[in-house]
């Protein structure tokens, strides 16, 4: 049976064209995904994102555990409400999922993971508590919506409202704040500024609507794809999975080295292939041809050999098609994809591709 | 049935199909089909002169999702791709029936069109087929 989110009457209500994701009944689009896309890049938009899994892991045993879980160090995070990007490992180096921690308070995180991960995730971060004090909590109780855009800190805090609104707009790059029963942060998944609101379920609707009379477009899980391919962050089960080391996929920046002595898992087997060498390149691709690129397409280097594209999807900033793709070391600046047997050549570039809704690609 | 598709026969795999009246026939995808694909935004029209077999896959159409084949569904050659698609595949989404047409062909025979449905069956078709 699929699941439903707080908002799903209200998807409906909007005319969403509705599929399973990950077991939760979601909208794709709401009519047009360019139109959305558009949207969110032009002014604002907003996504369901309650999909996702919240979990609140406090006691005096919090800070230590999410040192050993996660390849990025959580004592980075020196302010209360500072967010941190990081992958969780197994042994070997292979991303059981990558997902997002706030400080909230001595002994107190939150993190979100991703939904199609949930109960593997839920699993493992469970069974490697075992030993550290403290408690972990699923916040299925909490609805979540991303506002991205141009537009979007402004009019989200015109709906959030008086302080918590002055709050929101306080609120630094990477940053979240406890409003009231409201948690907002200025995270995102578009290359948009903006915020990631949490709150009540039974307030979600409500919140809902008022962000759609303020002017903020609805946002389907279609346009959520393209623009996070236009912002070059990765997608979890396509550009990286257990398979994959953040050395490859990456996020070679979101592990956290120093100091020498943390013992996060997955450290030993990110070291022997560090010292290694001959890592795969993770880049972007940009299709000089009519056409368009999508995951798992083969990639061919002359002279170097084989990748293959990770994802994929024509740009609806750029118009060109655009990839992410797993290259071998000492690719260059030129490759040629391969599209229903037909070779076509694609320039290697550093993702993002847009930020803030402008291109980056010029000078690259 | 609409006015549009009064004169239109149809395959099971969503083309329709014009019987232009001087031995050519003009093909696109239906309306129906391109709401299924969403935002078009590519499109791979067969070459002039390509000899295409009843059933062949001849063009693709791609929308921001995913890739689908588009299927002769007569046997015959291909006489020309609709060139206003390179620049404007959301024509299709536009006007499927009209300027979003993907390609013109001749058939060898034009006895096997009156196999293909006509809009009430299609109708039915795509009703029964959920």
């Amino acid at each position: 049976m699929t699941r439903q989110t707080a908002l799903h009457a209200e998807h409906l209500a909007a005319g969403a064209k509705m599929v399973d994701f990950a077991g939760w009944d979601m909208p794709l689009h709401y009519g047009s995904q360019l139109d959305e896309h558009r949207r969110v890049r032009e002014a604002a938009g907003v996504f369901d994102v309650s999909h996702m899994t919240v979990l609140d892991l406090a006691g005096p045993g919090a800070r230590d555990f999410l040192r050993h879980l996660l390849a990025n160090d959580v004592d980075r995070l020196k302010q209360r409400g500072k967010a941190l990007y990081s992958c969780m490992l197994r042994e070997d180096g292979g991303v059981i999922d990558d997902l997002i921690t706030y400080y909230l308070d001595d002994g107190r995180y939150r993190t979100v993971v991703n939904a199609a991960t949930r109960d593997k995730d839920l699993a493992w971060i469970r069974k490697q508590a075992e030993g550290f004090e403290l408690d972990i909590a699923v916040r299925d109780d909490l609805s979540m919506l991303a506002v991205q855009g141009a537009r979007a800190r402004e009019l989200a805090a015109g709906v959030l409202g008086g302080e918590d609104g002055a709050g929101a707009l306080d609120l630094g790059v990477f940053h979240a704040a406890e409003l009231g029963e409201r948690f907002v942060a200025r995270t995102g998944y578009t290359g948009e500024d903006g915020f990631e609101i949490m709150l009540p379920n039974e307030q979600a609707a409500s919140f809902w609507r008022a962000l759609l009379a303020a002017g903020v477009a609805p946002i389907g899980l279609g346009a959520r794809d393209t623009l996070r391919l236009e912002a070059g962050m990765n997608l979890y089960g396509t550009d990286m999975d257990e398979s994959i080391s953040p050395l490859e996929c990456g996020l070679a920046w979101t592990v956290a080295w120093e100091p020498a002595e943390r013992d996060f898992i997955g450290r030993e087997a990110l070291e022997r292939q560090r010292t290694a060498g001959g890592l795969r390149r993770f880049v972007g691709l940009v299709l000089e041809e009519r056409g368009v690129l999508r995951g798992h397409q083969p990639v061919i280097v002359e002279g170097i050999g084989e990748g293959e594209t990770t994802s994929g999807t024509f740009s609806p900033t750029l118009g060109v098609a655009i990839a992410l793709a797993r290259v071998p070391a000492g690719t260059g600046e030129r490759c040629e994809v391969e599209i229903r047997g037909k070779h076509l050549p694609a320039r290697v570039v550093r993702p993002p591709f847009v930020r803030h809704g402008r291109s980056c690609l010029d000078g690259q | 049935m609409s006015q549009q598709t009064a004169d239109l026969k149809f395959t099971q795999s969503h083309e329709w199909v014009r019987d232009n009246g001087d031995g050519t026939c003009t093909l696109g995808i239906t309306e129906h089909a391109q709401e299924l694909l969403g935002d078009l935004v590519f499109v791979e029209a067969p070459e002039a002169g390509r000899r295409v077999a009843a059933g062949d896959a001849c063009a693709v159409v791609e929308s921001v999702k995913a890739a689908s084949d588009v299927y002769a569904p007569l046997a015959g050659e291909i006489l020309s791709g609709n060139e206003a698609l390179a620049d404007s595949p959301e024509l299709i989404n536009q006007e499927p029936y009209g300027d979003g047409w993907i390609f013109k062909f001749r058939p060898d025979s034009m006895e096997a069109l009156g196999e293909l449905m006509d809009a009430a069956a299609y109708d039915a078709f795509v009703e029964a087929e959920g």
